[in-house]
């Protein structure tokens, strides 16, 4: 079962941070400061797993993590799971971010905390793996988001619109309608970008 | 009141702000904004403020006050809401608010609701957070939806249900109709979520893996899925590295991991395919890894073939060389798992392992010190412990103590000779002093008192050790002891191992009182210290006065503990003088338990000797009975020497006593008995009262058992045992048996031997024999035969049969020539 999967940049700083354990808030927090400072501490070139630390349920349950750019992504976990089996679980998790965000920063990450939960419930639920299919996920995360925009009214009519003209495949306008004798100029129109 | 702003402005203006203090001022204005904002009710923008108190929730402020809010979002009509209100009851959210009850209510009309999305929000949340009461209350639903064809909310209902079977147990019954078509399925989302719930079924319930064992036929089942998944070539949907929905193998491999365990069938069935995994599995990448990684495990867990074993501790071979890191680890965990099982096999890696060691990686040295403490053994213990203490000066010191301790337990075990002991034991002692564990001092005393011709080495080294250095506290304390117990040898300068030292009388006892005196020392060093003086003052002859001196100093020390001791010596010196040669003599050897190998028969001296401290002696006087007098009378006198059956309920280990025990069991103050380690069985004490447990390891076979007494019904066998390490003792084992038709009561065997032997008697099963050969009385007797005469015993026998006391003498002559030759 995992037990935790927390999201920090190489400063501490949380960008996510869900527990499939009833945990304290305070609890909460001294966890990931915690294993920030665990994990922070290693160097680039030793193995990807260590063991938790005190308050997170201490050698029964091991930390799982990789280092992308400027942010961690550990996964907590117990015996229960196989170790290199989650670490190609982050590797497919990063790779959905990706593709959902494309090419995702971390920037990404901090406004569209929402989103990344609900990616994130896509993959695992209740501390148990749901579905890894990269494609699968995606497929449903895009339906659920234009059953959302449906929704959104007036108010999201300009997201709306932007988002139809980004997908409209806008034919090549011609400069120069030659019919006869007469030349209409056609004026150069803004991009829509 | 202008609209609330959006959770992007919100994160925007938090991260403009440079100081804690200032973004804790932000984020206080903003909660401010959004308490006002929910208690006017607001429904169109409630969503936007529950995510900004998600948010700040996040980073750690309080948030509390959102949960009702939470639920009301989660009652709208509108996704956007019930999405942001599910999370937020997930992260909000929990059993011990009365609050989650609430949201039975909407999570039942959710999960029947047409959208399937939002029915996979309501299964979602159910499945993160449901307490016991929502788990029961909406278990149907969940099963329901377990039976739908849509398999997006088919696998959300299988982990749901996994959920909903950890927090009430009763209601796996429930599930299992559903899982009869689980496997049927080729959505491979619903086949791993179906496997984790088989897992988890079987997993929680013994029956329920009987049951899936026969009755559903899992294991041909799983296996075809999994011919499929390796055979079935290159899919796109489930590719990750080239290898097809590794994922899925890995839990499949899992599963099939349990249900092989114990059982041959099932094992029989997953032989080929495992190997086909074993063999056929990509290693380039991390995927082909985990797989093999989990192949591995399920090999070692079920009772597969000698032939499969071999591949996969080979497997794991092939992963220590690997340099990813990761691999390594991976591999060395689970060596460690299989290292009781199949030993030998991990023997052969031995040496890869103890590279290991010099790792840089912390984990991986961890791994790779407890495996090779696992892997020592008498064969290699030198080599072994060369690198282990190597390893020891340099690691980390999160790992000294264990080490140290790790090294003692092995040495302990496995050591060559005494003198290579010793080494090891003063090398650890020097580098790694204050790591050592408490309890590993007088496990060290112990030692150095059972190894007699070591003492004058020993010592020389210990002071050479502390004359440089005092700090390291275990290391002192036994260095005290020891020049206390061996202060004359130190002096007199004779040892043969080793280059002879002078010391004079005047320079022990500087380094002594250095170290009474020194900062560093503790308390109990100190105690150590001033005891070690006392004791000097029998075995010096020129500087008594000094000693009598640093003693009357300490009469006054603010150390209660110091003072009560130097106040006690005082007294020794003036009132006491003539007890005190006798009180302070040396130590007799103590009463060792080993932890592995064959049990010895300590040498014990002919006296008790009184411990250290106690003003009185203990008694030693022979029990006093009439028993003893008759046998000896009868068998002539004087080459007898009778012995005291123990009684059955004493327990040796008490003080003193009035039984003369040919073992003499001292347990000496400050010296408990060490605690063996988790791995070792621990045979008993030699005087423990359970005759029928085999005492030596290696038995000699073949000696034919005698029947040394047959009479009114009652017989008595005698059964041999030799052991191979000490060959004069000889074990017997004696049965009782009663073949008349009543019981014989308080049944008493006593026996005595030549003086030329030692005779022990340990406890009885029981003082009644059951009447027709129902049962047997069972009693063990030690014999110690140094001089390998010929074997003769006396027996008596006192019981009560039919109401009246019989008794009996006999002499046993038949002993065979195996059982004393």
């Amino acid at each position: 079962m995992i037990k935790a999967i927390l999201i920090f940049n190489n400063h501490g700083k949380p960008r996510l941070s869900k527990f499939y354990q009833r945990y304290s808030e305070d609890t909460q927090q001294q966890i990931i400061r915690e294993t920030f400072h665990l994990v922070s501490k290693r160097d680039e070139n030793v193995c990807n797993f260590l063991e938790g630390g005190l308050l997170i349920g201490g050698s029964d349950n091991k930390l799982i993590y990789r280092h992308y750019a400027t942010l961690y992504f550990v996964f907590c976990v117990d015996s229960s799971e196989s170790e290199l089996g989650i670490l190609d679980l982050i590797q497919v998790f990063v790779e959905t971010l990706d593709k959902c965000f494309e090419n995702v920063c971390e920037l990404d990450l901090i406004f569209h905390v929402d989103k990344v939960h609900n990616i994130l419930a896509e993959m695992v639920m209740g501390g148990m793996v749901l579905e890894t299919n990269m494609n699968e996920i995606v497929t449903q995360i895009d339906a659920q988001n234009k059953l959302e925009k449906s929704e959104a009214g007036l108010a999201g009519a300009p997201a709306r619109a932007v988002s139809a003209v980004k997908n409209m495949n806008l034919p090549e306008i011609p400069r120069n309608i030659n019919i006869g004798d007469i030349s209409i100029k056609v004026p150069n129109l803004p991009t829509f970008k | 009141m202008p609209a609330p702003i959006r959770l992007r402005e919100l994160i925007r203006t938090i991260r403009t702000a440079r100081t804690q203090a200032e973004e804790r001022e932000m984020i206080q204005k903003e909660c401010a904004a959004i308490r006002s904002s929910f208690r006017e009710e607001d429904n169109t923008y409630r969503c936007r403020n529950v995510a900004k108190l998600l948010y700040m929730h996040m980073l750690g402020y309080p948030a509390h006050f959102g949960q009702l809010e939470c639920l009301k979002l989660i009652a709208s009509q509108k996704f956007t809401d019930k999405r942001i209100g599910y999370l937020g009851a997930m992260l909000l959210l929990d059993e011990r608010q009365d609050v989650h009850l609430l949201m039975t209510n909407c999570i039942k009309n959710d999960l029947n609701h047409s959208t399937q999305y939002v029915q996979g929000l309501a299964l979602c949340t159910l499945g993160c957070m449901g307490s016991s009461e929502m788990c029961r209350d909406l278990a149907g639903e969940v099963e329901k939806l377990l039976k739908t064809s849509n398999s997006y909310l088919r696998k959300k209902a299988a982990l749901c249900a996994v959920h909903v079977i950890r927090k009430v147990p009763e209601l796996m019954e429930m599930f299992l109709p559903a899982t009869k078509n689980l496997l049927n399925e080729k959505n491979h989302g619903v086949l791993h979520t179906s496997v984790v719930l088989l897992t988890e079924m079987c997993e929680r319930s013994p029956d329920m893996l009987a049951h899936f064992r026969k009755n559903e036929k899992l294991v041909p089942q799983l296996v075809r899925i999994l011919k499929n998944l390796i055979m079935s070539g290159y899919s796109p949907e489930h590719d990750v590295s080239g290898i097809s929905d590794p994922f899925l193998q890995v839990r499949i491999l899992r599963l099939l991991r349990i249900l092989g365990r114990n059982d041959d069938d099932s094992s029989e069935a997953m032989n080929d395919i495992l190997a086909q995994v074993a063999t056929n599995t990509e290693t380039s990448k991390n995927v082909g890894n985990a797989i093999l990684y989990e192949t591995v495990l399920t090999i070692m867990d079920i009772k597969s073939e000698s032939g499969l074993r071999v591949l996969a501790i080979n497997i794991l071979g092939r992963f220590l060389l690997n340099n990813d890191k990761n691999i390594r680890y991976v591999a060395l965990t689970s060596l460690l798992k299989t290292v009781q099982t199949d030993h030998n096999a991990v023997q052969r890696h031995r040496s890869t392992i103890v590279d290991c060691l010099k790792d840089l990686d912390v984990s991986i040295k961890r791994r790779a010190m407890e495996l090779s403490f696992a892997l020592v053994n008498g064969n290699n213990v030198r080599g072994m412990m060369k690198e282990l203490l190597y390893f020891l000066d340099s690691c980390e010191p999160e790992f000294k103590a264990d080490c140290a301790s790790g090294i003692f337990l092995a040495a302990e075990k496995y050591a060559p000779s005494k003198r290579w002991h010793i080494d090891t034991i003063m090398r650890v002692l020097t580098t790694a002093g204050s790591y050592v564990r408490d309890d590993a001092v007088p496990n060290l005393i112990q030692l150095i008192t059972n190894s007699v011709e070591m003492h004058a080495y020993t010592v020389q080294r210990l002071y050479k050790a502390i004359l440089g250095d005092y700090s390291q506290q275990p290391l002192v304390q036994v260095a005290s002891w020891c020049i206390g117990e061996y202060g004359d040898l130190l002096v007199s300068g004779q040892c043969e191992e080793e280059e002879p030292i002078q010391v004079t009388e005047d320079e022990v006892l500087d380094i002594l009182e250095s170290i009474l005196i020194s900062n560093m020392s503790a308390s109990v060093t100190r105690g150590y210290a001033l005891t070690a003086i006392m004791k000097l003052s029998t075995r010096f002859t020129c500087t008594v006065n000094r000693i009598k001196k640093v003693v009357s100093i300490y009469g006054s020390s603010i150390d209660v503990e110091l003072q009560q001791r130097a106040v006690e010596y005082n007294a020794l010196f003036k009132k006491y003088d003539h007890m005190r040669p006798a009180l302070l003599e040396r130590m007799p050897v103590m009463e060792k338990v080993t932890t592995n190998g064959p049990t010895e028969i300590v040498q014990t001296n002919g006296e008790t000797e009184p411990a250290v401290l106690e003003t009185k002696p203990p008694p030693s006087g022979l029990q006093p009975g009439s028993q003893a007098n008759d046998l000896l009378d009868l068998l002539g006198g004087s080459d007898i020497t009778p012995v005291i059956p123990t009684v059955p309920t004493s327990k040796p280990a008490s003080a003193g006593g009035e039984l003369l025990d040919l073992l003499g069991d001292l347990n000496l103050t400050g010296s408990p008995v060490p605690a063996p380690a988790p791995q070792i069985s621990q045979p008993p004490f030699l005087l423990d009262g359970l005759p029928s447990q085999p005492l030596f390891n290696d038995i000699a076979a073949g000696i034919p058992s005698i029947t040394a007494y047959n009479k009114n019904g009652l017989k008595i066998d005698f059964t041999f045992e030799r052991s191979n390490t000490n060959p004069s003792v000889t074990v017997i084992t004696i049965q009782a048996s009663n073949s008349t038709e009543l019981d014989m009561t308080d049944f008493v065997f006593q026996a005595a031997v030549p003086k030329t032997f030692q005779l022990q008697l340990l406890s009885p099963s029981s003082s009644v024999i059951p009447a027709f050969n129902s049962g047997t009385i069972t009693q063990v007797i030690k014999v110690l035969n140094p001089q390998k005469q010929q074997l003769r015993m006396r027996i008596k026998l006192t019981y009560n049969h039919k109401g009246s006391a019989m008794q009996d003498l006999a002499e046993v002559n038949n002993f065979p020539p195996q059982s004393w030759q």
